[in-house]
C-alpha cells in the first residue's frame, strides 16, 4: 500500500497560494498605484477635517486669487479656497463613485450567482434584462434621470450603478456556469450542503478575484462619468466635487488657467491608478491561470508526460529514488523465442542510454529518464509498458523530437535508419517526423484541428510531404479512409472533427499516420480513450495494417491486454528505467523483476468473480433491519 | 431475504433538447434495478449507455421524468432539494475524476469536515472523525492539512472515499471510481472498497466500463446498452458466461493479458462478429 506522501517541500511552490495582494505589491506599478489610492482614500475620509477653510466660505476679496501663503492653491471664481474645496471634493467624488460601484456590485453579482447557479426562468429574465440595459445609451439615461429627479450626485450615481451592473452579471454568470459543472459542486450537493453554503464556499471563491479586478475598472469609470456630469453643469453646484471644480476652472480658463489643473490632476491620477491596478491584478492572476491551464491540457493530451515530471520530482528528491542509475540495476533481458525472432528484421530504431532532463527554475536539471536503451526491428510491434510517471511517454516523445517545453535529451543517442535524431535540428526533423516516423496519439479529438475538415487535414501532409498533386492526394486519402474501415469515406472526408465519433477520429489519425508509408509508427496509448468494443476494432486495424505494410510499431501503453493482443517484444519501464525486456510470452510467463511481477499480479482478470450475496447476507440480516428502521426514521423526520 | 435497500423501477430520464422545440434526449428508457443492504451491484456499459445517468438519478442529480426510485421503501425520485438533503447521510458518491471532484482551494480536512459540520457535528468531534476516516482509507493523519494537488490520483480517490464515508451512508454510488488510476493503484483501491464494505455493511452501486473491475467487486452485475439494461444476474454468470449478444461482444472485446489466450479470444470474437454480420 502506498501511503507515502511526497513531503510538502518537494512540491513546486504553488503560485495560487500566495495572496493576490502580495503578488500585486511585488510589482512596482502595483505598489505605486496602490499607495496613491491609499492616499486618496485617507484624504477622502479626513479631508474636510484638515481643510484650512470652510470649502463653501466665499470671500469677495479673494475672487480668482493667485496662490499665496494663506491659500496655497489660490481661490476660485467665488472666492473660495481651492485647497479646502479639493480636500472636501475628494470625499464627495469618491463616495459618489462608491455608490455606483456598490450598486453595480450588489445587483450584478447576486443576479449573476442566481442565474448561473439555478438557471431556469431567472436566467432568461436576467439575461434579457442585461441585454436591454447594455443597449441603453448611458449618458442619455443619466440626462433623462436628472430631468426627473433633479440635480443629485447620489441619484445619478445610483442609476449609473444599475447601468454598470451587466458588467458584473456577465462576469459572474460565466464563472459560475463553468464551476457549476465541476464534480466537487455535485459532491457538495450530495453531502447535503445547502445551496447558500455551496455558493458561498465553493463558487464565490472562484469569482472573487475577477470581481476585484472588475471593481477597479468600474470605479475608474464611475469617477470619470461622475466628473463628466458635474463638468457639464448637471450636478448640484452647492456640493464641492472634482467635476464642479473642473467646470469652474474651465469657465475661467483665460483668467486663471491654474484653476483647471488641480481637479484635472485628481481625476486623471485616480482613474489611471485604478486602471493600472486592475491591469497589474489581471497580470498577477492570469499568469497563474495560464500555468494551471497548461498543466491540465498536458495531462489531457498526453497523460503521463507532465504527470511524469511531477511524480518524479516527488520520488527523486523525496529520498526514494536517489541515485537511480543504469548500472545500479541492470535490465533483465530475456532471450528471443522463435516467434519474436521470426518477425525480426534489421534494427531500424536504436536508442542507447537515453537520458531526458527538465530545466528547473534554480538552474539545475531534473532527470526523468535515466539511461534507457531499446531497439526496434523492422516489422515488429514493440510494447513499452509502465505506469504513469515511469517515463514511457517521455521516451516516445524524445524519439519524435516532441518533448514538452523545458525538456531535452541530456545524454545517450537515438539512431533511426542511420540518422542521429538526438542531435538533429528542428528543420531536418520535420523531414522525418510525420513522414518517416508516424504518430498516433492518445486523444484523437484533441489532435484534430476543429476548424478544418478531416479531408484537408489528411491531404495537406501528403501534398507538402510527398509532393502529390491535390487530385492524387485526395484519391489516396479516400482510399486510406476506406482501408481503415470508415463506412462512408467521402462523407467523413468532408466532415469536421466534431461530426465523427472518437473511434472514427482515431481511425482517421491512423490513416494519417500511415499515409506517408513510414517504417516506424509511435502509438501513445492509442486505445485508452476508446470504448472496449471500439478498442478491439482499432487493435484489429493496427495489426492488419502493420502486417500489410511491414511497419514497426512502438506501442506505449499501460494495458497488459493490449500488449498481449499486439506485441512481439515488450520493455517494462519503472522510474525512468527499463527494468525488464523480452519477447511477450517471456514477460507474461516468466517475469523476473519484482516490478513486472507486481504489475502482472495487479491484473484483475485472473481472480474469481465475487460470489453473490448469500450466506453473509443472512448473518447481516439484523443489521439490515436496523438500517431499514433508521431509514424509516429519516423518512418520518423529513415529513 | 430482507427488503431491498434501493429499488429502481421503469426509470426514465430525459434531458431537454438543445434549441427551440428540440426533441428531448432520453438517456434512460425504463430501467429497473434493485440493491440489497450490504450488496454491490455492478453496472457495466460503454460511454453513452446511460450508466452514469442512472447513478446521477439515484443521487438526485438527474431529472427523473418517469418511473420510480425507492430508498428503504420511500419514493425519492422527485424529491425537493430540501428533502433531498436529508438523504445525504444515507446515499453518498465517489466520482470518477479525482482531479475535479475535490475543491482545489480547500485542504483535505476542510473537505472532510464540511459534510459533518453541516449536520451539526461540533468542530472538535468532526476533527476526531476526520482522523478516523483518514485511517480507514489508509492515509496518514498529517494529510489533513494538505491541498488536493499534493496527492496522486489514487490518494485523491482515497480522500473522496473518506468524504463519502463521513456520514456513515448505507449506499454509495461509485461512478467509475478507479478508471483514472494506474493498474496497481486500481487493485488496491478496489480492495479498499471491498474491505470497507465488509466492515461497515455499506451497499455499492458500482458503475464501470471495465468488466474485469466490475467482476472483482460485484455480487450482481447489470449490463446497460443504449439506456436499457440488457442483461443482469450474478457476477460470475454475467461476466464469464454472458447470454445477451451485446454482453458477449463486450466480453470478447476486452483483451486478455495473456498472448496465447488472447489469440484464441480474438479468433472467437471474429467468428462471433462474422455470425452477427450474416444474421
Amino acid at each position: 500500500m502506498t501511503t507515502a506522501i511526497t513531503p510538502p517541500n518537494t512540491i513546486p511552490t504553488p503560485t495560487g497560494r500566495t495572496s493576490l495582494l502580495r503578488r500585486v505589491i511585488r510589482r512596482p506599478l502595483g505598489t505605486i498605484s496602490l499607495a496613491f489610492l491609499l492616499v486618496v482614500a485617507v484624504i477622502a475620509v479626513i479631508g474636510p477635517l484638515i481643510a484650512p477653510y470652510d470649502p463653501n466660505l466665499a470671500s469677495l476679496q479673494l475672487v480668482l486669487a493667485p496662490p499665496s501663503a494663506e491659500h496655497p492653491l489660490g481661490a476660485d471664481s467665488g472666492g473660495r479656497d481651492v485647497l479646502s474645496r479639493l480636500l472636501a471634493a475628494t470625499q464627495i467624488s469618491i463616495a459618489a463613485a462608491l455608490v455606483a460601484l456598490v450598486t453595480a456590485l450588489l445587483i450584478g453579482v447576486i443576479a449573476g450567482l442566481i442565474a448561473g447557479y439555478y438557471r431556469g426562468w431567472f436566467d432568461n429574465v436576467a439575461s434579457w434584462f442585461t441585454a436591454l440595459v447594455m443597449a441603453l445609451p448611458g449618458i442619455v439615461v443619466l440626462l433623462a434621470a436628472r430631468a426627473v429627479v433633479g440635480p443629485s450626485v447620489w441619484a445619478a450615481m445610483l442609476i449609473f450603478g444599475i447601468l454598470l451592473a451587466p458588467a458584473y452579471f456577465r462576469l459572474v454568470y460565466a464563472a459560475v456556469s463553468a464551476v457549476r459543472s465541476e464534480l466537487y459542486v455535485d459532491a457538495a450537493r450530495v453531502s447535503g450542503l445547502s445551496d447558500l453554503r455551496i455558493i458561498s464556499r465553493h463558487i464565490l471563491s472562484v469569482v472573487r478575484a475577477p470581481i476585484i479586478i472588475q471593481s477597479a475598472i468600474v470605479a475608474g469609470i464611475a469617477i470619470a462619468i461622475q466628473s463628466g456630469l458635474e463638468f457639464l453643469g448637471l450636478g448640484d453646484m452647492s456640493v464641492p466635487t472634482w467635476g464642479s471644480m473642473l467646470n469652474d476652472g474651465f469657465i475661467n480658463i483665460y483668467k486663471a488657467p491654474l484653476l483647471m489643473m488641480w481637479p484635472s490632476l485628481a481625476i486623471a491620477l485616480t482613474s489611471i491608478a485604478l486602471t493600472l491596478l486592475a491591469n497589474v491584478m489581471r497580470d498577477a492572476l492570469e499568469r497563474t491561470v495560464q500555468v494551471r491551464r497548461r498543466r491540465r491540457r498536458a495531462v489531457a493530451t498526453a497523460t503521463g508526460s507532465i504527470a511524469a515530471v511531477t511524480t518524479s520530482i516527488g520520488t527523486v528528491t523525496g529520498g526514494i529514488g536517489i541515485g537511480i542509475d543504469a548500472e545500479a540495476e541492470p535490465t533483465i533481458r530475456h532471450a528471443d523465442d522463435e516467434r519474436a525472432a521470426a518477425r525480426a528484421g534489421e534494427t531500424i530504431l536504436d536508442v542507447r542510454d537515453l537520458r531526458i532532463g527538465y530545466g528547473q527554475d534554480d538552474g539545475g536539471t531534473l532527470e526523468v529518464v535515466h539511461g534507457v536503451s531499446l531497439d526496434i526491428r523492422r516489422g515488429e510491434v514493440h510494447g513499452l509498458i509502465g505506469e504513469s510517471g515511469s517515463g514511457k511517454t517521455q521516451t516516445a516523445f524524445a524519439v519524435l523530437g516532441l518533448l514538452p517545453r523545458g525538456g531535452r535529451i541530456t545524454g545517450g543517442s537515438i539512431d533511426y535508419e542511420g540518422v542521429r535524431l538526438d542531435t538533429l535540428g528542428e528543420r531536418e526533423y520535420t523531414a522525418i517526423r510525420g513522414r518517416r516516423i508516424g504518430y498516433i496519439p492518445q486523444e484523437p479529438m484533441s489532435n484534430l484541428d476543429p476548424s478544418f475538415t478531416i479531408g484537408s487535414q489528411l491531404v495537406e501532409p501528403l501534398r507538402v510531404g510527398l509532393g502529390l498533386s491535390k487530385k492524387d492526394a485526395t484519391e489516396k486519402t479516400l482510399a486510406l479512409l476506406e482501408r481503415v474501415g470508415i463506412p462512408d469515406p467521402k462523407r467523413t472526408f468532408a466532415a469536421y472533427p466534431h461530426e465523427v465519433s472518437g473511434g472514427m477520429a482515431q481511425r482517421v489519425l491512423i490513416a494519417g499516420a500511415v499515409s506517408t508509408d513510414p517504417d516506424l509508427i509511435i502509438a501513445d496509448e492509442p486505445t485508452t480513450a476508446l470504448d472496449v468494443t471500439v478498442q478491439a476494432e482499432v487493435l484489429d486495424l493496427l495489426r492488419d495494417l502493420q502486417a500489410e505494410r511491414q511497419m514497426a510499431l512502438l506501442l506505449v501503453t499501460h494495458n497488459f491486454g493490449v500488449v498481449a493482443d499486439l506485441c512481439d517484444r515488450v520493455s517494462v519501464m519503472q522510474h525512468g528505467l527499463i527494468v525488464e525486456h523480452g519477447p511477450v510470452r517471456a514477460i507474461f510467463g516468466r517475469a523476473e523483476h519484482p516490478y513486472t511481477r507486481s504489475l502482472l499480479g495487479a491484473i484483475l482478470d485472473e481472480g474469481p468473480a465475487r460470489a453473490p450475496l448469500g450466506g453473509a447476507a443472512i448473518e447481516k440480516a439484523e443489521i439490515q433491519d436496523a438500517d431499514v428502521a433508521k431509514a424509516d426514521a429519516v423518512k418520518g423526520g423529513a415529513r | 431475504m430482507s427488503a431491498p435497500l434501493l429499488e429502481v423501477e421503469n426509470l426514465e430520464v430525459e434531458y431537454p433538447g438543445k434549441g427551440f422545440r428540440a426533441k428531448p434526449f432520453r438517456a434512460l428508457k425504463g430501467v429497473s434495478l434493485d440493491i440489497l443492504p450490504g450488496e454491490t451491484v455492478g453496472l457495466v456499459g460503454e460511454s453513452g449507455s446511460g450508466k452514469t445517468t442512472l447513478g446521477r438519478a439515484v443521487l438526485g442529480l438527474a431529472p427523473v421524468t418517469g418511473g420510480s426510485i425507492r430508498y428503504a421503501g420511500r419514493e425519492i425520485g422527485q424529491l425537493h432539494r430540501r428533502e433531498r438533503r436529508e438523504l445525504s447521510s444515507e446515499i453518498q458518491v465517489v466520482f470518477q475524476d479525482p482531479y475535479s471532484s475535490l475543491n482545489p482551494a480547500l485542504t483535505i480536512e476542510q473537505i472532510l469536515i464540511e459534510p459533518l459540520t453541516v449536520r451539526g457535528v461540533s468542530t472538535a468531534a468532526a476533527k476526531q472523525r476526520v482522523a478516523t476516516l483518514l485511517e480507514q482509507v489508509g492515509l496518514p493523519v498529517d494529510a489533513r492539512s494538505r491541498l488536493p494537488r499534493e496527492f496522486s490520483g489514487g490518494q485523491r480517490q482515497r480522500v473522496a472515499i473518506a468524504r463519502a464515508l463521513a456520514l456513515d451512508p448505507k449506499l454509495i454510488v461509485c461512478d467509475e471510481p478507479v478508471s483514472a488510476l494506474d493498474l496497481s493503484t486500481q487493485a488496491r483501491v478496489l480492495d479498499l472498497f471491498i474491505e470497507i464494505q465488509e466492515r461497515t455493511g455499506v451497499a455499492y452501486l458500482f458503475i464501470s466500463h471495465d468488466l474485469a473491475v466490475v467482476r472483482h467487486v460485484s455480487h450482481r452485475v447489470a449490463v446497460m446498452y443504449r439506456g436499457e439494461i440488457v442483461e443482469s444476474g450474478d457476477g460470475d454468470q454475467v461476466t464469464a458466461r454472458p447470454e445477451h449478444p451485446y454482453t458477449q461482444k463486450l466480453f470478447m472485446a476486452a483483451p486478455v493479458p495473456d498472448p496465447d489466450q488472447q489469440e484464441e479470444r480474438r479468433v472467437a470474437r471474429r467468428r462471433l462478429m462474422a455470425i452477427a454480420a450474416e444474421g
